[in-house]
């Protein structure tokens, strides 16, 4: 019982913040909304006992993406006014299709409940004797150890791709080189010339 | 070894055809000339090998292709058939190369003109050494394509043109049967490998193909259409016509292809699917028939023209008409005898008449030669070796085959065998006749062009080294090789490569004909030269007065039957007046208004639609996406997924 | 569980270890080197892929299975592997003188395909959806940086925002398939799938429209095809050519292996979705190629329309229409390189043209280019005896004989209005005025053009090679 009440609390606030994600005007407040569904998310978690995953979307999404993300945004003119010209022509037709896939499922799912042959979740069972964080760092590297490695290929991909898209040597650019600023010498920083007056200097 | 054979002249035709322009043609000459000489010397080599030595082969190059039951090798089949064959091919096409060294000195497109002739070899040798009938077809079209390409070799003369179309058209029908003689092989055996069809002929005996709803013996119907490719490439009676016409091209090229090799292929294939035609006796009658008409029709033609490359090639429709009388009446290793000896005695008078042309500064119309003999005596004795041979003189090459060919019609029993016997017999009168009367009006009388005579000079060496070789080999390759091809030796030399049904004892009863059979073709032979001689040298206003006296016959004959005119008439008129008004009615007004142009205006209609669909917008993107997926969903909601 | 931990057999992942290991190594080497070393890398990279290539034909036969049965080296692996490998490093090649001329030669550029062709590697030997997907989206990723690698050009730029945008929608979609088929399926693992789907439902159906639809969207597959003539366009030519081709190989590969050994059986199902998307490619690429200007755009909608014929052959769901595609998809990417080879060499003093009138005359001022071009364009046109007709031929008589027949029928007639704009080039190229001739086409093109355009004149001769190559692998499969 309250078990499947805080199931539907956390779903449905989550859905709620997704929702206000993309209908708030105000980017800080879409990335706000953001958190608070990662967070939910997170409950949804814990319910099902993985509390390992719980604490490391906490931590990682809400704790260092979100924010950072946040940081962007604020950093960023972005007009989202006129990003969001057209939103409300189109909202018909994404409602549309939003409602028939939603239809369609409810559909599928109520009618494979209602004749017996739902979902046929595999209940993986729950270790008893080790911890959850335990029962990941067990199979991770091993079991799991291709996916592991081939999801790090992936993020660094990612960074390679930033890196090539954004980064520019700029040329013109100041930077600070300590050892030749120690190296300096009054011989090597002043040059004494004498100034006939009335007639200026050449630079 | 076989594999050099073979690919030799392949190799030099590409370094001749891809480089010629860059190596010249000098270079392109030699390398041609010279693998085609290494391919000779194998050749031999493996006839020794081979034929003496017993020692069939079946090399397997490579798979070809594999299409459902349909599986072809590339095999290279070595038996006594194949490198008579090799022998043949390879050593006449050397000499031709050689030959045309001189010959063809003065053209600018050397390099193209090797490369043809090389590629030509390459196909011929394909076509000799196949081990199954997509590999023979390969090499068959694969000659004809080189023809066409030879024939018209200077492209620029509308009448060389016009001859390689009409000799790709015509074999063009004879091919058509060809394959559909395959097709029909593969149906019934479910094979198209020499092998596995040999070993299960004799089990289609009896069996018959529903054609067009009529109940056809499957081994005759399918040795009928065989042989209509034979005639196609062979220029055997009805598909003859292409052959004179073909002359047009350079005379090596006459010499090489319509006269020792390409043209034979008929036979050769004929030779090598002897276990089909065993069991087919009413196919073997009708090959006797064409073979014997043909002989007979060619030399009545030749007997009036006077363009000197056209008599020798009438005669040669006429000494294939042979060869295929002997295979009609089951003497395969005769009819294998002849093509081996007349592929010497033919290129050599065709090269000799190349050296003429060569001489009179490329006239080929021999009322305007005479008295060339002391001009050119080399020429003169060459020519007269290979009519000497051609007509069957005592000891020389042809006296041996052309003989044994008479007698083994007469012996043979099938019913047409002595229609056969009747047409061969008056065919060597008359190829006497034209033989002689060509060397006559050529060489002997007096000199009808005197711009020409006085300009007429010996060939250079490199041409009249391979009349000698030639010349030679008219002689000596008659009686060395008597036993083996007619006599004695046959089941040893040819062993598997001919088959002869149980109860063909030709070879047999041949050696045991009258005497007066003996000895007739040889009366014959000397009847003709003595009227050719009375006609020509003694009285030569005869021929004049008979040919107006007789001026219907003399003009049916002078224009060859009449053939090019009928086919014109039949063919190829109603085919161009079908085509043009197809053309004009059928596609341009039907089929263009409703079809293309109405079709493609809607095309474009649809088009523009469907441009106007990418917008470029990222929503619009997203939503076909989403929408696309929703469509297929609701389709499995109420449709599918049952 | 400590037991558990021994190291899996790494043999059979040895091509995309040292396609992945080499691209960090060279990554090393171009951090430090700086742009100097640009040439180098690259020449390393296609000396990489080619080792890779090697070492996948080098391999013990047979099928292979690794980490747990995620990973799946078998026959229509290798094939499929071969192909891709060589794609990339076709790509490579061409690559070198366009972005010497651009100047942005930049080492990065075959660091991220030699990482693409890893994930194009693990992507054809996956064994379980999450393989499926990391796979996918190694691949996905390093495209979608190429794509705009062009970063000051905003065409370049637009076309990689386009085309990560929407692969993110489409890998959305993809994921939820899979959630559902995990969920309805209880497994990843394919086979197992099999099991569990024959015994029907609509949640697994639903699963598999899902993921199928991510699938279309990487072959550029109608109606998930939106993206591609931008894409095409926008990108580096360079880029466009290389999406179009090992992308699409390690895309087809995936398709197949998926319908093939997790729906078997429920073919019904999803042979309805091919059918539809099959016969939509088709007739979309066909139609709306025709009103094109730009040569890259219409490649696009080409390319749209072939993956749509080679999808007819897997519409057919048996061993012969597998192999039809393999064949298929084979011809196709020689095909479409020496086209790309063709394209990029359309370069005048002033820079790239990418226009169709800009070819035309080109039998004037260089007639062996004209030709091969002509030759290529007839063979993807589908005219015999080029190699693009048994192409079409194999997958055709696949479908017939699994009874498709209007499939069959359609994609003949949608292949006669594809045609017509392939003879249009022709006809440009041939009967038009000529136009300045181009600069003259470098080195790496001219191999590349003549690999292509061999084969496809001579395909016809001695199929026998990729024929019984692709009949084993497709034997593999079932």
């Amino acid at each position: 019982m309250i078990p499947a009440l805080f199931f539907y609390l956390f779903a449905g606030i989550c859905i709620a913040s997704a929702l206000m994600v993309i209908a708030s005007r105000n980017p800080v407040h879409s990335v706000l909304y953001l958190i608070l569904a990662f967070v939910n998310a997170a409950g949804l978690f814990l319910l099902l006992g993985a509390e390992f995953l719980a604490m490391i979307l906490v931590v990682v999404y809400v704790g260092a993406v979100a924010v950072l993300f946040l940081f962007v945004v604020m950093m960023l003119d972005v007009d989202f006014a006129e990003l969001r010209e057209g939103f409300l022509q189109y909202l018909p037709v994404g409602a549309l299709v939003g409602v028939i896939f939603l239809a369609e499922i409810l559909l599928v799912v109520g009618a494979a409940t209602i004749g017996g042959g739902g979902p046929r979740v595999v209940v993986a069972p729950i270790p008893t004797d080790v911890s959850n964080t335990e029962a990941i760092g067990l199979v991770l590297y091993t079991k799991y150890l291709y996916f592991f490695q081939a999801a790090g290929v992936i993020l660094l991909v990612a960074m390679i791709g930033a890196i090539v898209l954004t980064l520019r040597h700029r040329t013109g650019v100041k930077r600070q080189n300590i050892a030749e600023q120690v190296a300096r010498t009054p011989e090597t920083a002043i040059e004494v010339r004498k100034v006939k007056s009335g007639q200026g200097l050449e630079v | 070894m076989y594999q050099a054979i073979v690919f030799l002249p392949l190799i030099g035709c590409l370094i001749a055809g891809l480089f010629g322009r860059v190596i010249g043609p000098r270079p392109s000459e030699l390398v041609t000339t010279l693998l085609l000489f290494a391919s000779m010397v194998l050749s031999w080599i493996a006839l020794a090998q081979v034929g003496f030595g017993h020692h069939d082969e079946r090399i397997v190059l490579m798979n070809w292709m594999t299409s459902g039951n349909l599986k072809v090798d590339w095999a290279l089949r070595i038996d006594t058939l194949t490198t008579v064959m090799l022998v043949v091919v390879t050593t006449v096409s050397a000499l031709v190369h050689l030959y045309s060294i001189g010959y063809m000195h003065e053209d600018p497109h050397r390099p193209r003109f090797f490369a043809y002739l090389s590629l030509f070899t390459f196909a011929m040798l394909a076509l000799v050494t196949a081990d199954n009938l997509a590999q023979l077809f390969f090499g068959w079209e694969g000659v004809g394509l080189a023809s066409y390409l030879l024939i018209g070799f200077w492209y620029h003369k509308p009448e060389a043109n016009a001859a390689a179309i009409k000799a790709f058209v015509v074999n063009r029908v004879g091919d058509f049967g060809f394959a559909i003689g395959i097709f029909a092989i593969f149906m019934m055996t479910g094979s198209i490998d020499f092998d596995i069809i040999f070993a299960q002929a004799p089990a289609l005996v009896g069996k018959t193909i529903n054609f067009f709803g009529w109940q056809a013996d499957a081994l005759t119907l399918i040795c009928l259409f065989l042989f209509m490719g034979a005639m196609g490439k062979s220029a055997q009676f009805l598909l003859h016509t292409w052959l004179p016409d073909a002359m047009e091209g350079p005379t090596p090229v006459s010499a090489l292809i319509h006269a020792a090799t390409m043209v034979t292929a008929g036979v050769f294939m004929v030779a090598r699917l002897s276990p089909l035609f065993e069991l087919a006796p009413t196919a073997q009658t009708v090959v006797i028939f064409f073979g014997a008409t043909t002989a007979l029709f060619a030399a009545t033609i030749g007997l009036v023209q006077n363009d000197i490359k056209r008599i020798v090639a009438y005669s040669t429709c006429s000494q294939l008409g042979y060869m295929f009388v002997a295979m009609g009446v089951g003497a395969y290793s005769v009819g294998m005898y002849h093509l081996f000896t007349h592929a010497f005695f033919k290129a050599l008078l065709f090269l000799g008449s190349g050296s003429v042309i060569h001489a009179m500064h490329h006239e080929q119309d021999i009322r305007h030669m005479g008295g060339l003999k002391s001009k050119i005596p080399f020429t003169y004795w060459m020519m007269v070796i290979g009519t000497l041979a051609l007509t069957g003189f005592p000891f020389t090459a042809g006296y041996f085959s052309k003989d044994a060919i008479i007698e083994a019609a007469y012996a043979g029993k099938n019913p047409m065998a002595i229609y056969g016997f009747v047409c061969t017999v008056a065919a060597a009168l008359l190829t006497s006749f034209y033989s002689w009367r060509l060397i006559f009006k050529t060489f002997h009388g007096k000199p009808h062009d005197h711009h020409h005579y006085d300009g007429a000079h010996e060939s250079p060496y490199v041409m009249l080294v391979p009349l000698g070789a030639l010349a030679a080999g008219s002689i000596l390759a008659g009686w060395p090789f008597y036993e083996y091809f007619a006599g004695h030796h046959v089941a040893d030399f040819f062993r598997a490569s001919l088959t002869f049904a149980q109860g063909n004892t030709i070879l047999d009863d041949m050696h045991h004909v009258p005497k007066a059979v003996v000895f007739t073709p040889t009366v014959m032979m000397a009847l003709g030269f003595l009227l050719a001689y009375q006609f020509y040298i003694r009285r030569p206003d005869i021929p004049v007065s008979l040919a107006q006296q007789h001026s219907v016959l003399y003009r049916f004959l002078l224009n060859k039957w009449y053939f090019d005119e009928l086919y014109d008439f039949i063919f190829v008129r109603p085919a161009k007046w079908l085509g043009y008004t197809l053309w004009k009615r059928g596609d341009g007004w039907l089929i263009d208004g409703f079809g293309p142009d109405g079709v493609s205006a809607r095309v474009l209609d649809v088009t523009r639609n469907v441009v106007r669909l990418q917008t470029g917008y990222l929503y619009h993107y997203a939503f076909s996406m989403l929408i696309g997926a929703a469509l297929l969903i609701t389709w499995f909601m109420f449709a599918g997924a049952h | 569980m400590t037991a558990s931990a021994q190291i899996p057999d790494l043999l059979p992942v040895l091509p995309e270890i040292v396609l992945i290991v080499g691209a960090l190594a060279l990554l090393m080497v171009g951090a430090y080197g700086g742009e100097r070393s640009s040439p180098l890398v690259n020449v390393a990279s296609i000396m990489l892929l080619a080792a890779a290539a090697a070492i996948v034909t080098w391999l013990p036969s047979g099928k292979l299975v690794t980490f747990g049965g995620s990973f799946v080296l078998d026959d229509f692996a290798r094939f499929l592997k071969v192909l891709a490998l060589g794609g990339s490093a076709a790509a490579i090649l061409m690559s070198l003188d366009y972005f010497r001329r651009e100047k942005i030669l930049k080492f990065e550029y075959p660091v991220l395909i030699l990482l693409a062709t890893a994930g194009m590697g693990m992507l054809v030997s996956a064994g379980d959806l999450i393989a499926l997907y990391l796979g996918l989206e190694l691949m996905s990723l390093s495209l979608y940086v190429i794509a705009a690698f062009n970063r000051d050009s905003a065409k370049s730029t637009e076309a990689g925002l386009k085309y990560f945008v929407l692969g993110a929608l489409s890998s959305g979609m993809l994921l939820y398939g899979c959630s559902l088929i995990y969920g309805y399926t209880g497994t990843i693992a394919f086979p197992g799938i099999a099991q569990a789907a024959a015994q029907g439902g609509l949640g697994v159906t639903f699963g598999l429209v899902f993921l199928l639809a991510g699938l279309c969207f990487k072959v550029s597959a109608v109606p998930f095809h939106m993206w591609t003539p931008d894409v095409y366009e926008g990108a580096p030519t360079p880029v466009t050519a290389f999406f179009a081709s090992a992308p699409k190989v390690a895309a087809m590969a995936i398709f197949m292996r998926v319908a093939i050994s997790a729906f078997p059986t429920i073919l019904v199902q999803w042979q309805q979705i091919l059918v539809f998307v099959a016969i939509a490619s088709m007739a979309l690429g066909s139609f709306a190629a025709i009103g094109q200007r730009n040569i890259k755009r219409l490649m696009a909608y080409s390319s749209i329309g072939h993956m749509g014929f080679a999808l007819v052959g897997l519409a057919a769901g048996t061993q012969a229409g597998v192999q039809g595609v393999l064949v298929y998809i084979s011809i196709y990417l020689l095909m479409t390189l020496g086209t790309f080879a063709c394209i990029l060499s359309m370069k005048r003093p002033g820079g790239m043209v990418e226009d169709i009138s800009d070819l035309a005359g080109l039998s004037r001022t260089s007639p062996t280019m004209a030709f091969l071009l002509a030759m290529l364009l007839f063979s993807l046109a589908g005219i015999p005896p080029l190699a693009g007709f048994f192409a079409k031929f194999y997958v055709f008589i696949a479908a017939i004989n699994a009874g498709l027949y209007a499939l069959a029928v359609i994609g003949v007639l949608t292949s006669v209005v594809g045609a017509y704009y392939y003879l249009m080039i022709v006809k440009i190229m041939y009967f038009d005025e000529p136009q300045r001739s181009f600069d003259p086409m470098p080195r790496e093109q001219v191999v590349v053009l003549a690999v292509a355009g061999l084969f496809n004149l001579l395909f016809f001769a001695y199929p026998a090679p990729l024929l019984d190559a692709a009949t084993a692998a497709a034997k593999s499969l079932f």
